[in-house]
């Protein structure tokens, strides 16, 4: 019996209409399927398009071509199936994490006395069970990414796309939530497509990594999978020989793409 | 600084300003009153006016309808704000119609109207609340309408993930949003609340601050004028800080400037 796929993307092209009228062919023909259960991540060059694919993924995005299939179904408006970890903090600010949390049940129509247990118990499962009434601008980025985790887990959703969820944050607190993460995903192992620039954090992360080419009209360069055991601790996974030819491997790809991603970008200022 | 150093310095300056009037206004320097009585009155004739207000009760009245008078000013200007602002905010067609109107009838000085507002209404409390809500409905009117508009792309997104409707994303992203912003000017409008109600009593009326000022002045009362205006000091200061304690208790969730992590 062969892994449902959760996410299909076929030959999905994402264009964006300027200003001036041109049309910016942002991805083209993107192939990329994550099986139920799999950990994959999509690391580029800055503006390649990766954030982009991600939205498509979520339905926030239409594509130009191609489709979009949730669990084998073509995706028409949202991806209800979803949950999204954005990069950008995304929490309510009027509302308490606990309130944060809970609200994911009470918009499915979970009555308050029920959601706001089940809020408490998932806001300690990512280590913040003392800070329940604190909003988020009493709490630290980190924090805040805590809870915008627990917001977006407790509706179980059976996909989880991520994007950039841990760039804002420090080096330590990165690995900290990377260790959270990979726990918490371990637990019943939703499909995931995580977005990062860190190859580091792709590999540690990750099943399979997939590489993006500079931008614009950027396409999927490579795919890696990455077959380090299981339970992994991204503190010590750094350190074993394997992840350390595979980052090699990737890096000498990556490197090109990175550069020319910075070519463009310095090309474009000047351009401006 | 400690409070009440701070507090003690506050008064200070007002032990001096009015002992430097009493003086001013009663002991000749060079043979002359600098502070005219006629036109400057002084201060214990002041505070025997306000004292014999209250001691009659009389004041109580006048208090009780400028209260009312803004109380319903601000009800139903904010209300009005609340409403057109979403509205406008969540139609641009209809905002982007109305716009040249919603600035010609804003730049007009709301004073102007006064007269208008007594002819239609009266010279009751109607009139006076009619000019406070102009006051009042554009200033809350501007602050939801740009809260709705500027709510953060990436809190919308999130909700929408979240799986909200489009009921549910108004009740919980763009309702506070636009509440959040109308509180933020909840002292302006406040007090321009106050502002309509007295001016309009001060225009023509036959209760309230206003009138009681405006009779003062009618018969060179300058003493009953300044006790008017202490009494109406007081009154918006008292206002002003039950604005602040119901600001504190709503606005929790806000970072203060004051807040290291924004």
């Amino acid at each position: 019996m062969s892994t449902p796929t959760a996410v299909a993307l076929e030959d999905a092209k994402v264009a964006f209409r300027l200003g001036d009228g041109r049309i910016y062919t942002a991805v083209e023909k993107a192939h990329l399927a994550v099986a139920q259960g799999e950990f994959v991540a999509i690391v580029g060059p800055t503006g390649c398009g990766k954030s982009t694919l991600l939205n498509v993924a979520a339905g926030l995005l239409k594509p130009a071509a191609g489709s979009v299939r949730i669990f084998d179904r073509p995706l028409a408006g949202l991806n209800r199936d979803a949950g999204y970890l954005f990069q950008a903090d995304a929490l309510f600010p009027w509302k308490t994490a606990l309130d944060n949390v809970a609200i994911g049940l009470e918009i499915k129509g979970t009555p308050r006395a029920e959601a706001l247990p089940r809020a408490q118990q998932w806001l300690t499962s990512v280590g913040l069970g003392a800070f329940a009434g604190r909003y988020p601008h009493m709490l630290s980025g980190g924090q805040r990414k805590r809870v915008a985790l627990a917001q977006v887990l407790i509706r179980d959703p059976k996909i989880l796309l991520m994007d950039e969820p841990f760039g804002p944050l420090d080096a330590q607190t990165r690995q900290v939530m990377g260790n959270l993460l990979l726990d918490l995903w371990n637990a019943d192992r939703k499909a995931v497509l995580f977005v990062t620039h860190d190859l580091e954090e792709a590999i540690a992360l990750a099943d399979r990594v997939v590489i993006m080419s500079a931008g614009p009209s950027s396409r999927i360069i490579g795919d890696w999978r990455v077959s380090l055991p299981r339970p992994r601790d991204i503190f010590e996974v750094r350190l074993d020989k394997e992840f350390h030819e595979l980052h090699r491997e990737i890096w000498s790809v990556l490197k090109d793409e990175v550069m020319k991603g910075y070519a463009q970008s310095t090309h474009a200022a000047e351009a401006v | 600084m400690s409070r009440p150093t701070l507090f003690a310095l506050q008064v200070l300056v007002a032990v001096v300003c009015i002992v430097l009037w009493q003086v001013l206004s009663t002991v000749p320097v060079f043979g002359k009153i600098l502070l005219p009585p006629f036109f400057f009155s002084n201060p214990f004739d002041v505070f025997s006016q306000i004292v014999k207000w209250f001691a009659s009760g009389v004041i109580w009245k006048h208090l009780g309808i400028t209260l009312a008078e803004s109380i319903l000013a601000f009800v139903i200007g904010s209300l009005g704000g609340v409403l057109v602002g979403f509205w406008f905010a969540r139609q641009p067609l209809v905002a982007a119609v109305f716009d040249p109107y919603v600035k010609m009838v804003n730049a007009l000085p709301r004073v102007v109207l006064a007269p208008i507002f007594a002819l239609w209404l009266g010279l009751g409390i109607w009139s006076k609340v009619a000019l406070g809500v102009t006051l009042v409905f554009f200033i809350v009117f501007f602050n939801v309408y740009q809260g709705v508009k500027e709510v953060s792309r990436t809190v919308l997104d999130n909700g929408r993930m979240l799986g909200m409707s489009e009921r549910q994303l108004m009740q919980h992203v763009y309702w506070p949003s636009a509440l959040s912003w109308m509180f933020s000017s909840l002292h302006t409008s406040v007090g321009f609340a106050v502002v309509g109600a007295v001016v309009g009593e001060y225009l023509g009326s036959a209760a309230g601050l206003g009138y009681l000022i405006q009779q003062a002045e009618g018969v060179f009362d300058v003493a009953g004028v300044f006790a008017g205006m202490f009494v109406l000091s007081a009154f918006v200061i008292l206002i002003d800080f039950g604005v602040t304690l119901v600001e504190r208790r709503l606005l929790v969730w806000r970072p203060t400037a004051s807040d290291g992590r924004g």
